[in-house]
This record gives structure tokens, sequence and C-alpha cells, in this order.
């Protein structure tokens, strides 16, 4: 079995996400990357030291500034020439994106968001989550296309790179057409705070946090611990937080090694994007809140009290 | 313009899932139906476009059994001129409602824009806008929480993660995801839900779209509930002592910090 793991990339380091696919249990299988842009060669070695056999680069001055849909088209010309049996990428903004793309072009199967993923000789077992994380199945593969497989973020944990591996490398060309959609403008924002999509902790302010000022207390607790801001739909729409940050069935789904929520009810909508998260946390001042069934570690307090405390005891440690 | 919606219908959130014996689906017997959320902004923002531009018409489309027909009355109750139903089982996965869907539009008429949702909430795929934007050779743009019309074309905004947003031209046809944040969909009143009882919504069968159990390439199986949680570990003490130890634990115990 062949396996082509797209590489996504920014500013010439590897997406951590696609670190981790190479940590997913893919048996005995032959493990190809592809990486698209421009300049990409650099990236060849991590990924052979990731354990890729082989490296193909695709490089193209139209895929730095571009679209989805140069990528797709790009990758749409390379992957039959590799000729892979599974195609993996990581359920990110890019791979959501690029995934079904790939899949109506080579007219693949296509599996999105998995979050148990088999080789084991010739058959691919995934499994992902349904009804938002209220259950989950299995994808049976009805015929033998080519499969295209995005994983959630976090599933598998990143190997440690193999100074000693390298991997053969080969370049591929493509022909972009003119492209129908124009990127204008990346308009960037977040500044240092990790995105709640890609952090390994979220603390998560709710309602009742009060005003926009108050998630000071959430932001700086969170700043200790090195964890994303994240915000009930109830908070968004008081106007304390940016839409980007809520969490939920209509915000972010998100999936982190620890979730701290901190006055947050626990409204079926809210644990929709955030109950496959591994540990969860919640501060809440009343013991009957919803968020306590799902949580792993509760403290029933006012959180204007113990979130303050929470990073100052995380400061102490740290400057121990 | 001719403007149209693909809506999907999911069981409403609050719904407690419950698996079918067999163990290969749910049990649909007390499940309440409704559209999925972002289908909702989908709709919205065909009627906003639709009401700007004199002439236009806003079809909505939905791929799955007999009972999506209330979803369909429910997006004419919102306001759409008219729904059309492809008759396929609720299980079709994501290639086959993106084939249908490009096929009913490819018979209805030449479209202008498709509106669909970012992603569904019960299969939470986020497929079948882009393969049906691949089928009808349209380019696509996902994800948007901002359109600007123009002449042809439309400049939209979208989320990548990171808090970056990128702005995307395209040059119409073209399918669009919706994204929270670009509208706030209307409510149908009661008025207009009795009026759309009546209304008729059109089939179009698998047969007349050329679709067949051949074009399947994926199905679910052997569902499973989440394991039961233990119950939550409350930690006591003085809030001073509740945050020490919780660091603890998050330092200690779990090793994340
Ligand atoms: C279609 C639909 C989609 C939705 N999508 C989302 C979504 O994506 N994300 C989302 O979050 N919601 C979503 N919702 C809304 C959801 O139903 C809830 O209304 C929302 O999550 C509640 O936010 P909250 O927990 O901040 O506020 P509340 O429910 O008001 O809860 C506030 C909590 O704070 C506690 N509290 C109060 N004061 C303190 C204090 N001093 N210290 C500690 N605790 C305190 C209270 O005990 C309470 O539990 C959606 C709803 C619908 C209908
Ligand atoms: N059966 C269907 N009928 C009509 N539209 C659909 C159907 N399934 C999905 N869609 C559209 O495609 C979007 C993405 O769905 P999904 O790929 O299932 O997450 C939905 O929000 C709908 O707009």
């Amino acid at each position: 079995m062949k396996i082509l793991i797209i590489a996504e990339h920014k500013n010439g380091t590897l997406a951590e996400a696609t670190r981790e696919l190479f940590g997913l249990s893919l048996g005995q299988a032959e493990i190809h990357a592809v990486v698209a842009g421009e300049e990409v060669a650099p990236l060849a070695e991590p990924l052979g030291q990731l354990g890729a056999a082989k490296v193909h680069l695709v490089e193209s001055p139209a895929l730095a500034g571009g679209t989805g849909e140069s990528l797709g088209q790009a990758l749409g010309q390379v992957v039959p020439q590799i000729g892979p049996d599974v195609v993996l990428a990581a359920h990110t903004p890019q791979g959501r994106d690029l995934a079904p793309r790939l899949a109506a072009t080579l007219d693949a199967a296509l599996a999105t968001d998995c979050i148990q993923l088999g080789c084991e000789g010739e058959t691919v077992t995934a499994r992902r989550p349904i009804y938002a994380g209220k259950a989950t199945a299995e994808v049976e593969f009805t015929d033998d296309s080519l499969k295209v497989i995005t994983v959630r973020p976090r599933t598998a944990k990143a190997p440690e790179p193999d100074a000693g591996r390298s991997a053969e490398v080969a370049t591929v060309a493509v022909e972009l057409s003119e492209q129908k959609t124009a990127l204008k403008e990346i308009i960037a924002g977040g500044g240092e705070r990790p995105d709640v999509t890609e952090a390994a902790i979220i603390v998560t302010g709710g309602r009742s946090l009060g005003s926009a000022e108050n998630f000071s207390i959430i932001e700086n607790f969170a700043d200790t611990i090195g964890a994303a801001v994240g915000s009930s739909r109830a908070a968004v729409d008081a106007g304390y937080r940016p839409y980007r940050d809520q969490v939920g069935q209509t915000g972010k789904v998100v999936s982190p090694q620890v979730y701290i929520a901190c006055g947050v009810s626990g409204a079926i909508q809210h644990l929709a994007g955030m109950r496959t998260s591994k540990h969860i946390v919640a501060i809440n001042i009343d013991p009957e809140a919803p968020i306590f069934q799902l949580a792993d570690y509760g403290i029933v307090g006012d959180l204007f009290e113990v979130v303050p405390l929470l990073a100052e005891a995380a400061k102490n440690r740290n400057g121990s | 313009m001719n403007i149209f919606v693909c809506i999907r219908q999911v069981p409403d959130t609050t719904t407690r899932i419950k698996l079918r014996e067999d163990g290969n689906g749910i049990d649909e017997a007390d499940i309440q139906w409704i559209i999925s959320p972002h289908d909702e902004l989908a709709i919205e923002e065909a009627l906003q476009l639709r009401d700007r531009q004199p002439g236009s018409t806003v079809t909505v489309l939905s791929a799955g059994p007999e009972r999506v027909t209330d979803s369909l009355r429910m997006a004419l109750a919102m306001g759409a001129d008219s729904a059309v139903r492809l008759d396929l089982p609720g299980d079709a996965d994501s290639a086959t409602n993106a084939r249908a869907l490009a096929a009913a539009i490819g018979k209805l008429g030449a479209a202008d824009i498709v509106f669909v949702g970012k992603e569904a909430i019960d299969d939470g795929a986020g497929a079948v806008g882009t393969m049906l934007a691949v089928r009808l050779g349209f380019p696509s743009i996902n994800v948007v929480n901002g359109i600007e019309y123009g002449e042809g074309s439309v400049t939209c905004r979208r989320d990548v993660g990171g808090g970056n947003i990128e702005i995307i031209e395209t040059p119409l046809p073209a399918v669009i995801s919706a994204q929270v944040g670009l509208n706030e969909p209307r409510y149908a009143t009661a008025l207009n839900i009795i009026k759309a009882k009546k209304k008729p919504i059109d089939t179009i069968t698998a047969d007349e779209l050329g679709i067949t159990e051949a074009d399947r390439k994926t199905r679910l199986r052997n569902f499973e509930l989440p394991p039961p949680k233990q119950p939550c570990r409350l930690i006591e003490g003085s809030p001073a002592e509740q945050a020490n130890e919780l660091i603890r634990v998050l330092a200690e115990d779990i090793q994340a910090i």
C-alpha cells in the first residue's frame, strides 16, 4: 500500500498537524509526501526524517499567492502520477478545502475529519465523529477507488525526527491554467496567542465574564500556560470576543489536550465543539451546571476569584 | 439572477442520539428534523441577494428521503421561490449527493450562484459544496463570512484559521459556502409557514439524475456512542488550594503544562 501525505507548510516550516500524520499507525505502508509551493525543496529533509520514503516537490510560483483552487489543480495533476492508494491530509482549513476538491476531481472516496486511522495490509479503516461528536462511525470504503482522508489535528503524536533517515526526492512539474479565484488580501489577525484549533490547551470564558475587559482575566491565565482563549457563543454575541474564538456547533470544533471552561454552562451546542477534548476542566459557580457532567476535573467557585489564582499558581510553578 | 441553495436536513442539535440495533445507523424514531444551521445562512444570503436584484429567483434543493420536504417547505416559508427534492436515500455519501445536486442544477437552468453551508452538523464533512463545484466546473470559496457583490463577480471574506482572513474574488457562476457571521437568518412567520404548506414541491428521481448505487464510495457502519464519562473529580478547599491543586494536576497528572 502506498500512502501519500500532503505536507502543509508555512514560512518554511511543516505544520504540526502534518507532522502528526506520520505518527499514525500506518503498518507497512510505503509513505510518500508531496509538498507544493515555492522553494519547497528544504522541506524534503524534515519529511524524510519523519519517515517519508519519497518526497515529491511541486514548485510553482502560482502556488505561493494562490487560493485553494491552484493547490487543488496542482495536486489533481500530481496525485495520479504518484499513484497512491490513500491520500492523507490534516483536517486544517487547508486540508478541508483541498480534500473534497481532490476527491471530486479524481473520483476518489472521501473521509474527512477522521479521529482514528489504521492500515493493515491493503485494508484501511477510518473512524470519524458524527452528530457533533455524539457518536462515531467507521467509514467503509465500498469500492477500490483512491481514498482521500483528512485526519483531525492531535489525533496522533508527531514522531521524533530521526536524523539518520532521509527520503528520495523527486520534482514533479505541473501546468496550471489561469485561475478563476484571486487572493486579493490576507488580513493577519490573532497576534501572539495560538488559535483555538491549533492549541494544546484552551481556556474558554462564557457570558458570565460580563464584559470584554473582564476577559483579561482569562487572557492572563491563558498566557501563563501558553493556551488559546476560547469563547462561548453567548460571550461572542454579547461582543466580548471576536467570532473566531467561538467554540461550538456554529463555531470551531476543537480537540485540545486540555479544555478549561470558565463560567460556561455547557449548553449542548457548546459541547458539540469541545466534547472530544482529552481532559476537560470546568470552573463554575453553580454545582448543577451541565458542564460538570462532561468535565474530568471541576472547581465549584467564582471564576473572578479562582482564575487569577490559577494564573498565580501557574506562574509560581514556572518560577520554581 | 438564477440563485440556488442546497440544504441538508439534520437532527435538531438537542436530539439524544440512539443507535439502531444493528449498529449501522441511528434510530430515527423520535428525531426532530431541522435545516442544518449553516444552510439557513445560505438561504438568507440567497434571499437578500434576490431582493437586491430584480427578476432573480431562489431555488432550494435538498437531496434525501420524503421527510426532507418539511425542510424544503420551511425554506419556502422563509421566502424561497421554489423547492425541489432529489430522491436519494438519507445515507447517500458526499460524492453521491454532490453528483445529484450538480445534475439537478444542470437540469434546472443556468445557475449564476450556488449557496451551501460550511458543513452539515450531522456528518460534519464540509465536503458536498466543494465537490459540487468541481462537478459543475465552478470555482468555489469556502467558509465565507462576508460577501461583496460586483458586476458578474463576488469578493468574499473567509476564515482560514489562526485568526487570519483571506479576501478572495471570483467571477460568477460560483459556489459559496456560508459561515456564521455572514448574516442573521430570518425566521419564517407562522402565516408563511401555513402558506408554504400548500406550495408544490417537485421531486427529481435518482434515475432522472443518472445516479445509481455504484456512485457510492463510502458507507458509515459500526456506529458507537462515546464511552460513559468517569464522574467529574471536584477539587475542594479554599480558592487558593483549589487553584494550586488544579495547576498541580495539569502539570503532574496530565503533564500538559
Ligand atoms: C443553533 C444554535 C447554535 C449554537 N451554537 C453555539 C456555539 O457554537 N457555541 C456556543 O457556545 N453556544 C452555541 N449556542 C448557544 C448555546 O445554546 C448557549 O446559549 C451558550 O453556549 C451559552 O453560553 P454561556 O455558557 O457562556 O452562557 P450561560 O448559559 O448563560 O452560562 C453562564 C454560566 O456561567 C456560570 N457563572 C455565572 N457567574 C459565574 C462566576 N462568577 N463564576 C463562575 N461561573 C459563573 C453560570 O452558573 C452558568 O453556568 C447555539 C445555540 C443554537 C440554538
Ligand atoms: N443531501 C443534501 N442535499 C442538499 N444539500 C446538501 C446535502 N448534503 C450536503 N449539502 C450541502 O453541502 C453542505 C456541506 O455538507 P457536508 O459536506 O455534508 O458537511 C451543506 O451545508 C449543504 O449546503
